[in-house]
Formats: C-alpha cells, sequence, structure tokens
C-alpha cells in the first residue's frame, strides 16, 4: 500500500501546472525529434538535457521533462517508419514492415493511430510493470555486494552488443574507448590522480553530460553541415483518418502481448528495446498463423512492434532507478542526468528522493495519455514539421546545446570539451562506431573497477569471491550466454530481420 | 513571518553597530558567492542559502549571485579567486572541510590555505560511525578493541575518496583510541554516503564513516545503528539520543564546517566587515531557522578563530595523511 502511496504523491508532484507544462513540453519535442530520420531517442534525449540546464529547472522536473521526452521519441520513432520506410531508430525497423505497406496502400493515417494506440498500450502495461517491480527490486538491491555488482556490469558488457549490434569488433572497440575516458580523473580507491597531467579541469575526470552532448549533438551538426541536407524532404500526403472501433479491437490482443514481452526484454539489462520489437513481432507472427498478412500492411504487424519497443522503454528504466545499471543507450543518458543532480539510484532513491522517482513514474503515465492526445489528432502536425528543413533546426539545437553546457558550471572549458567530443562524434560516425556504447563505457566502466577492487579489499585478494554467491553465479551465467548467444543465433536473426524489412 | 519586519530592524539595527565599529569598508552593489560545484550539493546550498539571509537581513546592499564554478574538488573555483580575482571584496567562496583536506593534500598544486582570507563558519555536519543493525559491535569501544586486535577484522564504507574526508574520520577515531598500524584498517570507497550505507546495511561491508544528514534515513528506518557521532557533545532535537565518541572515552571530533573564503590581498577593513556579516547571520533567528530546516548542527569559531582553526586542521590532516602514506 506504501507504493500507492507514494504513486499518488508522484501524481501530485507531476500534475503540479509547471511540471506537467514541461511534461507536454518534453513529449511533444521527443515526439518531433523521434520522428527525424536518424536521431532515435538516445540522441533524442542527449539534445534536450541542455535545454533542461538552459531553463535552469529544478531536478525532478527537468527529469520529468526528459522522461516525457524518452515517452515522446519512442511515438516518434513510427512516423518516419511508416511514411518514409526509414526507423528513427533500431526498435522502430519491425514498424516498418507493415506500416509502410498500409501507408502505400493509403491507410498511412490509421497506421498513425494504430500504432499511436499499440505504443500507449504497451507502455502503459509496462509502466504498470515498473510501479509493482521496482520497489521490490529496490529492495532486493540490498543483497548485492561487491562482487555481485561486479558480475552484473560484465553482464552489461556482455549483453552490450546485443542482437542486434552489427559490428561487434565498432561495438567493443567503442565500449574501450568509453573505458578509456573513464579513467581520467581522481582514483577514489586510492586518492591518486590519473591522466590528468597536472590540469584541474581534469581532476574530476570528464563530465558524461558533456561528452553526450557533443557526442551526440555536436556531431550532428558536422555530419549536416557536410552532407548540406538543406532542402527538406518532400511533403508527404497523409489520408483522412477512418478509424473504427473494430480496429482497435483487433489489435488489442496484439498489443497486450506486446506490451508484457517488451517489458521483460527491456528489464534485462543491455538487451532492451530493439529485442523487445523483434520478439513481439515475431512471436505475433507465430500465433495468429494463417490468419496473419504480415509484411503486407497487417494492423496488427504494426502494433505488435510498437507495443513491444514501447514496453522495452519503460521497463528499461527498471534496472537504471533501482540499480544504477542502465538497459539502453537511452536510459545511460537518463541517468548521467540523475548523477548530474546528485541522485543515486538504487533502494535508498526510493525513499530519500521519493518525489523525484515517484514523480518520474507517474510522470510517465501523464506522459502516455498526452501524448495519445497529442498523436492522433496532431499527427498532421508532426508530418509537416518532418519537412522543416534541417537547416533551420540543427543551428538551434546547437545554441540550446552551447548555451545548456556553459550554464552548468559557466566554465569556457567545459564548451571545448564539448566541441572535442562532438569532433571525435563525427569521425566516429563516419567509421560507423557506434557511440551508445561509448557513453556506457564512460558510466558502466568506473563502477565495474570500483567493485572489482572492493570486492578484492572485502575477500583481501581471494578472487574466488567473484563466483562465490547463487545470485553472482546466476549473474556469470546470463552474461555468458549474452556474449556467447549473439556470435551463433545473431546473424541468423540479422538475417531474417534484413529479409522482411525488404519485403519485395 | 509576522515577526519578520521587526527582526530585520534589529538586525539591521546590530548592523549599523557593528558597522559603525568597522566603519570603513560598504559592499556596494552586486556580492558574487562562488559555489565550487554542480548545482545541487552542498557548496551550491550554502551560497544560496547564506545569500538569501545575507539578503534578508540587509547585510548586502542588493543581491547575492551564486556562481557555480565546478571542478576538481574546489581547485577550479579556488585557483580562479587566487589568480583573477585577488582583490575582490565582494566574493564570498563556498568552503568545507573537504577544502581544508585537499589543501593538506597539496591536491590544489602550487596553492596553499594562506593564500587566501578565511572569513567564518555557518554550521556543521558531524562525523558518525555506524554498523547495520544486527551487527555484533554494540558500541565504539568494542569496535575498536577490534580492530587494535587486528586492524584488517572491521572494513569501513564510505563516500568520499580514499584519504579524503570520510576515510579520516574513521582514522582520527582509531588514532584516538589507540589502534596502531592506521594504515591497514580497509577502507571503501564510494561515490557517496548512501551508496556506502546501502553496502553496510546490506550486510556486504562492517561499518559506515559518513555525516550525521547522510545516516538519517537508514536510522529513522532501523537498519543503521549509529555507534558514536564524532562532536564535543550530544547533537540537539532527535538526534540527541546518539552518544558522542568522547563520552565513550575517545576523544574523536570530526566537524565538517561549511563556510567561506575570500580573496586573499583585501583590505583589513573589508575582510573585518564580511567576518562580522558572517558573525551576525549565525547569531540570527532567520539562519538558525534555516539550519532547523536543512539538519546543519552548530558550528561557529568565534571572532578571529576561524582561520586558527582551519590552519590546526590542515596540519592535523597532513599529519595523519603522512601516516597512512597518502602523501609524503
Amino acid at each position: 500500500m506504501d507504493t500507492l502511496n507514494y504513486l499518488i504523491d508522484g501524481f501530485g508532484v507531476a500534475l503540479a501546472p509547471h511540471n506537467l507544462m514541461f511534461a507536454l513540453m518534453g513529449a511533444f519535442l521527443g515526439t518531433l525529434i523521434g520522428a527525424l530520420p536518424g536521431l532515435g531517442p538516445a540522441n533524442g534525449v542527449a539534445i534536450l538535457i541542455p535545454l533542461a540546464f538552459t531553463l535552469g529547472l529544478r531536478p525532478e522536473t527537468a527529469l520529468i521533462m526528459l522522461t516525457a521526452v524518452y515517452a515522446g521519441a519512442m511515438y516518434g520513432g513510427r512516423i518516419s517508419s511508416i511514411l518514409l520506410n526509414i526507423p528513427g531508430d533500431e526498435p522502430a525497423m519491425m514498424t516498418c514492415l507493415d506500416g509502410y505497406p498500409m501507408a502505400r496502400q493509403g491507410r498511412a493515417a490509421e497506421a498513425l493511430a494504430i500504432s499511436a494506440v499499440a505504443s500507449f498500450i504497451g507502455s502503459l502495461i509496462a509502466t504498470v510493470g515498473l510501479i509493482l517491480l521496482a520497489p521490490l527490486l529496490a529492495r532486493f538491491a540490498l543483497t548485492f555486494g561487491a562482487a555481485e555488482y561486479f558480475a552484473l556490469f560484465v553482464l552489461a558488457f556482455a549483453t552490450l552488443g546485443g542482437i542486434t549490434g552489427k559490428n561487434p569488433v565498432k561495438t567493443i572497440l567503442a565500449a574501450a574507448l568509453g573505458l578509456m575516458i573513464a579513467t581520467v580523473g581522481i582514483d577514489l580507491s586510492t586518492g591518486v590522480q590519473r591522466f590528468t597531467f597536472g590540469t584541474l579541469e581534469l581532476y574530476e575526470g570528464v563530465d558524461f553530460i558533456i561528452a553526450i552532448v557533443g557526442l551526440f549533438a555536436v556531431s550532428e551538426l558536422l555530419v549536416f553541415i557536410e552532407e548540406k541536407a538543406g532542402a527538406g524532404r518532400e511533403m508527404i500526403r497523409v489520408n483522412k483518418l477512418s478509424l473504427k472501433w473494430k480496429d482497435i479491437r483487433e489489435i488489442l490482443p496484439t498489443s497486450f502481448r506486446g506490451g508484457v514481452i517488451g517489458f521483460i526484454s527491456g528489464v534485462l539489462p543491455g538487451a532492451g528495446a530493439s529485442l523487445g520489437s523483434f520478439i513481439s513481432y515475431t512471436l505475433e507472427k507465430k500465433i495468429l498463423g494463417s490468419k496473419n498478412r504480415f509484411g503486407e500492411g497487417d494492423s496488427r504487424g504494426v502494433a505488435a512492434p510498437e507495443a513491444g519497443n514501447n514496453g522495452a522503454s519503460s521497463g528499461a528504466l527498471v534496472p537504471m532507478l533501482t540499480l544504477g545499471v542502465p538497459g539502453s543507450g537511452t536510459t545511460a543518458v537518463l541517468l548521467a542526468m540523475l548523477i548530474s543532480f546528485n541522485i543515486t539510484p538504487g533502494p535508498l532513491m526510493f525513499t530519500q528522493n521519493a518525489d523525484v522517482v515517484w514523480g518520474v513514474i507517474a510522470a510517465l503515465l501523464i506522459g502516455n495519455f498526452l501524448l495519445l492526445v497529442l498523436n492522433i489528432p496532431l499527427v498532421g502536425v508532426f508530418v509537416k514539421l518532418l519537412s522543416v528543413p534541417p537547416m533551420y533546426l540543427l543551428p538551434m539545437v546547437t545554441m540550446v546545446a552551447f548555451v545548456g553546457i556553459y550554464s552548468i558550471s559557466h566554465s569556457p572549458v567545459d564548451l571545448y570539451f564539448m566541441v572535442a567530443f562532438g569532433v571525435a562524434g563525427y569521425f566516429l560516425r563516419k567509421l560507423e562506431i557506434p557511440l551508445v556504447p561509448v557513453i556506457l563505457g564512460m558510466l558502466l566502466g568506473p563502477e565495474m573497477e570500483k567493485n572489482l577492487r572492493h570486492a578484492m579489499q572485502i575477500s583481501d585478494g581471494d578472487w574466488m569471491v567473484l563466483w562465490s554467491s547463487p545470485l553472482s553465479i546466476t549473474l556469470w551465467a546470463i552474461a555468458i550466454a549474452g556474449l556467447v548467444l549473439p556470435v551463433i543465433v545473431g546473424p541468423i536473426l540479422r538475417r531474417r530481420m534484413k529479409a522482411g524489412a525488404q519485403p519485395d | 513571518m509576522s515577526m519578520r519586519t521587526p527582526l530585520k530592524f534589529l538586525a539591521a539595527a546590530s548592523l549599523t553597530l557593528s558597522a559603525g565599529l568597522a566603519m570603513a569598508f560598504q559592499p556596494s552593489g552586486k556580492v558574487d558567492c562562488i559555489a565550487p560545484a554542480d548545482p545541487g550539493g552542498g557548496w551550491d546550498f550554502t551560497c544560496r542559502s547564506v545569500g538569501k539571509v545575507l539578503e534578508d537581513l540587509d547585510l548586502v546592499p542588493g543581491s547575492v549571485q551564486t556562481i557555480n564554478m565546478a571542478g576538481a574538488g574546489g581547485g577550479v573555483a579556488y585557483a580562479h579567486t587566487v589568480s583573477k580575482r585577488s582583490d575582490d571584496d565582494q566574493l564570498l567562496v563556498a568552503a568545507s572541510t573537504a577544502t581544508t583536506t585537499r589543501l593538506a593534500q597539496g591536491q590544489f598544486p602550487g596553492m596553499s590555505a594562506d593564500d587566501v582570507n578565511w572569513i567564518g563558519a555557518v554550521g556543521a555536519d558531524y562525523g558518525v560511525i555506524a554498523v547495520a543493525k544486527d551487527s555484533k559491535y554494540k558500541d565504539l569501544p568494542a569496535l575498536m578493541d577490534a580492530l587494535k586486535k587486528n586492524p584488517k577484522a572491521v572494513k569501513f564504507a564510505g563516500g568520499s575518496a580514499n584519504g579524503g574526508w570520510d576515510h579520516l574520520k574513521v582514522l582520527i577515531a582509531a588514532n584516538k583510541a589507540g589502534v596502531d598500524n592506521l594504515p591497514k584498517i580497509p577502507y571503501l570507497s564510494y561515490n557517496n554516503g548512501g551508496e556506502a550505507m546501502t553496502q553496510v546495511v546490506g550486510g556486504h561491508v562492517d561499518a559506515f564513516t559518513g555525516d550525521i544528514s547522510e545516516a538519517q534515513g537508514f536510522m529513522e528506518s532501523g537498519d543503521l545503528r549509529i555507534l558514536a557521532v564524532l562532536a564535543d557533545q550530544r547533537l540537539p532535537g532527535k538526534f540527541s539520543d546518539i552518544p558522542t565518541a568522547k563520552e565513550q572515552g575517545i576523544d574523536a571530533i570530526g566537524a565538517n564546517w561549511r563556510g567561506f573564503y575570500m580573496p586573499g590581498k583585501i583590505s583589513d577593513d573589508a575582510r573585518q566587515y564580511w567576518v562580522d556579516a558572517v558573525d551576525t547571520l549565525y547569531k540570527s533567528d532567520e539562519w538558525k531557522d534555516v539550519m532547523k530546516k536543512n539538519g546543519l548542527m552548530p558550528f561557529h569559531p568565534g571572532q578571529g578563530q576561524f582561520e586558527q582553526y582551519v590552519k590546526t586542521q590542515i596540519d592535523d590532516i597532513q599529519a595523519l595523511s603522512k601516516e597512512i602514506g597518502l602523501i609524503k
């Protein structure tokens, strides 16, 4: 019952007029950014982080806004999938399979509406799951000692590439880069400075937020300048919506199943949203058997992956809030945000920062309602915004990035760092090295190192302590499975996904 | 609230008195307060809350603007104050025991405590040593006896880096209790007190070293047993049940004070004005209210004694750091 009380308090926080306003703004901007092809939610949240600092928001307001951005980006991803056959990010890939055919059959509005409803149901189920599971898991977090945490971080790294990782070597390279950057600064376990070269600005290491904004937002601008894609996209026509209750009823069971599957795959660290949308699509195809017309514009083929990826995005918040281990790139960005507000995930957060946690959870629920309300009537607006040339959009993003980063610590050095990360991010993109593992390496690396050293300190140097409890053995087993399975199963799955993505 | 105006009047009157004595210096225009960290932490709180009360008491003519200047645990702000604004007499910089610890250990390269003026303290957070509720240690002497037999017997978790303030508090207490071999005592460093406590409550590490404000949550839930508070006397309010280390025969004080320094080359008159202003603030009801609301405990070395206190603290920390081999 405590949970219910906290949740009611959370609604009190989230429904405060200014918080509600920022949630609405976040949902709107999130949908917009999610809809822009190639940006995706991790970038979307990263780009909008400086906005929270520019506006000088309080922690709970900033987090509520960014959670709404997060949810919105997941919604927005489907717009370009359906209309342009270009997924906004990897999880949205599966939505192309039936969404684009529907649009070509002149049912674009229906596809958009159905995906909005399915996204809503998926998020709703997963948010309820989050509410039920998170406080339990937060208490369970007390059983995690140094050895267990170390195994958990190994697990997170092992599943990093995940099933959809295109090039495992590049993923490892990116993660290693993140780990290297993370070693800069004071070493907590010995109090010694590492790689700071006597520069005061480096004593506390490299700030995650600066790295994130530089890598994602600034490099986006550089890529754009190079491509000179100033013309904007051709106008996309959307028919008038004629959605019947029957159409919605048809997708309900599919959406429920997709939401549950999505939530479960989201909870697993590293697996994330791509897996959620993929499994729910293929499973639904099996369940429906010969009754389906998947791949030819079946509305359930739009509903399943959408419910799956939105379910997974809420599910990924569970390990992030309770254990401090992000389940996806986007939650890693949110985690960096929490840390910069001096809020530590874990069991304490659910009591000491109850207003923040439950405010965010309530915001997720409210955000979903807002998104449903925003998305069905306003879909035409988003489609129009899709055709705004990036030459107007990106300079604004860059301005917000500079003002936001400067307003955190008023240090020009931070701006140099951000630009340096932007240039680095540009080259990484050119080399097709993924950026998210860099951030995860930076975030998780120091924690992994710290826990390994603590485990050694506690056991007086006995390595056996690392696999001495049932919990740590389980985690090691999952980590090994996560490392080995993609090598075997990955190519098969990817071939199928590819085959599905190009039906002709 | 209705008390506010007469109080303000009184404060203003007492200020005119003290200002009458100092005479020569009066701040004009905007006053800056540098918080050497990102928004949300202790230094940020010090600047913002003190700034507000200084305004309410009319100790400053206009507003006090908080500027966040994070980096090197306060080193960036320290360097900025010493090199760029050495004669700015309208600049306060928030400081705490973390600042003196870093100064003592030479972590602000090329700078020392003599480069600035230490103005005053406005309160403190006192150190505690705590164990999980089912721990076999019931009081501080029992824990220290175990360390005397084997310095590795009790492992401590704290929120500062190795050699940082949370680590030093353990060493101060162990030193006073007569434990030899201080460098052998295991100290596990976490990102913050919350993480460290979670490990202690979860039974993975034996004891927690931190500040009373951090321990409050788990103390109230009953998961954490506080063996001793490292204060001169028992703390007020709900903390009055916690015994001090002193009354258990271990004369260890661990005060994480919060206060200010100013640039080193300001005039004596200006310096005196701000020392008086901090004194007036500390004694005001407005500030007592802030302290109560935020769990800040009494700490305020009297007129002119703060500078001496800071220097003694730095010497003590230096001696301890040498003993554990952190510095040479």
